[in-house]
């Protein structure tokens, strides 16, 4: 099982760093947002000596942990289920969990590239500071389980589209409201109050709220909804949807082309 | 001793009876191919014994197992050539194979799997690059790859051109020397001429015939084709008395009997009938 998970991650990757599509859209893009954002934004003061990008470098960090999961499984799932790698795959005596497993830590790693080119990015160009002590330990914390969350989700998306083009028309909206809703290109608390209750049901908002927390000094949780970062309520709700995944994957997933099942 | 055997198979989709009451088996080291028309069953019949699929009733057993409760130990015993499969196009020939032959307990070596099925050249391709005949034979060494005791392919030639179908045959043969179990599906009838022990012929979800491809080609009494010309138009009898045909025909015609041929019915034309006699 270690042997072909291993196996499975280092496949996954070499096919990641082959396709120029899921490169650009999971690695270029939340750099390119940084950098677009940053240029406008960079030198406004929130207060407290804390820049914008500050601000936004946390949710952008949130982002990325969505698209190189939810987005990335949400698409290729569905391509892999039209072209036949999946009946493949449950024709061979590959345990499903390691193709799971291989997919979800070449999610990690593609993550931690992400991550670093935000921080090289940020730290270097836009004056981000980068945390400190506990910081990394919640930052570490929040990702893996917002990771989680994020990939079994995309993992139970994937059964409505029939291939991979129908699963890009269909996640790429849901993740542009969801960005919007949670608070990560506009301040959390400026939205109306109809989009803050939306936003607070899915992972994104509190995964941008804690990495808030992991990123501004303490005295800004008093601008955060309850006047704090909601580390608790975060690892809930996270926790809640990789329960939810986790059931729907384990019972409706479809190794055949929806066509053929 | 049996390696598959199918008792009154049955699957229905919606109101469609897609197989109904289907019985065969397929012995140890044996090679059959399965012939219908398009949407005679073949398939679905093939993906139950490969447990793709769910069955409505019926027993099925392959390799003592029931496929529909298949393990990880069962699934490394048989070898799955998929139709239609377009999948690892970003794989080479090599990572895809090297892939696969890691999950079984006693692999083929990659590189000779590879060597086998003629793609030697082409092992640092990826998959998205190669031919449709090259990509099929890809499928076959993956089907392969285990050593498996049971092989299934399904329709594994189509799109081949006449010499890749002979390379391929002569893959099959190599596996059959070996003592590999193999079930196929096929519309050529040269193909389960050429590879098959039997041929089980189904329509409607029905079996229709099952023998071995010479007894299929002389099922109809020994027919005789007898053909010629009448003007412009070409004229034929089928007949078991081709010498009583021949007879009357001198009677009409002064001297040679224009385009004269008299050959025995192929195997095509036999299942041909046969099909249609079904529907």
């Amino acid at each position: 099982m270690i042997r072909a998970t291993w196996a499975r991650t280092v496949y996954e990757l070499r096919i990641f760093s082959r396709d120029r599509r899921s490169v650009f859209f999971t690695i270029v893009l939340p750099i390119m947002l940084l950098v677009i954002f940053g240029s406008i934004f960079g030198q406004t003061k929130l207060g407290h000596g804390v820049r914008f990008s500050q601000y936004f470098v946390a949710g952008m960090l949130a982002s990325a942990i969505l698209y190189s999961s939810f987005q990335q499984l949400a698409i290729m799932i569905p391509e892999e289920r039209s072209n036949g790698t999946l009946k493949r795959i449950k024709g061979s005596p590959l345990p499903p969990a390691a193709y799971f497993a291989g997919k979800f830590f070449a999610t990690v790693l593609v993550y931690v590239v992400q991550a670093a080119g935000l921080f090289i990015i940020g730290a270097s160009a836009y004056h981000v500071q980068l945390p400190h002590g506990m910081g990394w330990i919640n930052f570490v914390w929040i990702s893996l389980l917002g990771l989680l969350a994020s990939a079994l989700l995309g993992i139970a998306f994937s059964s409505l589209a029939r291939d991979g083009r129908a699963a890009s028309a269909l996640a790429s909206p849901v993740l542009l409201f969801l960005q919007f809703s949670s608070g990560v290109y506009m301040v959390f608390t400026t939205l109306p109050h109809w989009m803050q209750h939306v936003g607070a049901l899915f992972p994104l908002k509190w995964l941008a709220q804690s990495m808030r927390g992991v990123f501004l000094p303490a005295v800004f949780a008093q601008n955060e909804v309850g006047h704090s970062f909601g580390y608790g309520e975060t690892a809930l709700v996270l926790t809640a949807w990789v329960l939810v995944g986790g059931l729907w994957c384990w019972r409706r997933f479809a190794w055949v082309p929806l066509d053929q099942a | 001793m049996n390696v598959v055997s199918v008792q009154n198979l049955t699957r229905r989709y919606g109101d469609v009876l897609a197989v109904n009451d289907l019985s065969f088996t397929v012995a140890a080291g044996e090679c059959v191919a399965m012939l219908g028309p398009n949407g005679a069953g073949k398939s679905t019949t093939i993906e139950i014994l490969e447990g793709y699929r769910h069955r409505d009733g019926g027993s099925v057993e392959v390799l003592g197992v029931d496929p529909a409760r298949a393990t990880r130990a069962w699934r490394s015993r048989v070898g799955i050539v998929p139709q239609g499969a377009s999948d690892m196009t970003d794989a080479t020939v090599r990572d895809a194979i090297s892939l696969f032959a890691a999950l079984y307990p006693h692999p083929r070596a990659v590189d000779e799997t590879i060597d086998l099925v003629g793609l030697t050249a082409q092992r640092d391709t990826r998959l998205g690059r190669l031919s449709g005949g090259q990509r099929r034979r890809v499928d076959v060494a993956l089907g392969i790859v285990g050593r498996p005791e049971l092989l299934f392919l399904d329709e594994p030639t189509t799109g081949f051109d006449p010499e890749a179908r002979h390379v391929f045959w002569d893959v099959i043969a190599q596996l059959r020397a070996d003592g590999t179990t193999i079930m196929l599906t096929t519309h050529y009838l040269d193909e389960a001429d050429q590879l098959a022990d039997r041929v089980i012929v189904v329509a409607g979800g029905r079996k229709v015939a099952d023998t071995t491809p010479a007894d299929l080609g002389s099922r109809h009494g020994n027919s005789v084709r007898v053909s010629w010309r009448e003007g412009e138009t070409r004229r034929d009898e089928l007949t078991t008395e081709p010498t009583r045909v021949v007879r009357d025909l001198l009677t009409r015609f002064d001297g040679e009997i224009p385009g004269l041929e008299i050959s025995r019915m192929t195997l095509e034309e036999a299942y041909l009938k046969l099909v249609e006699e079904a529907s």
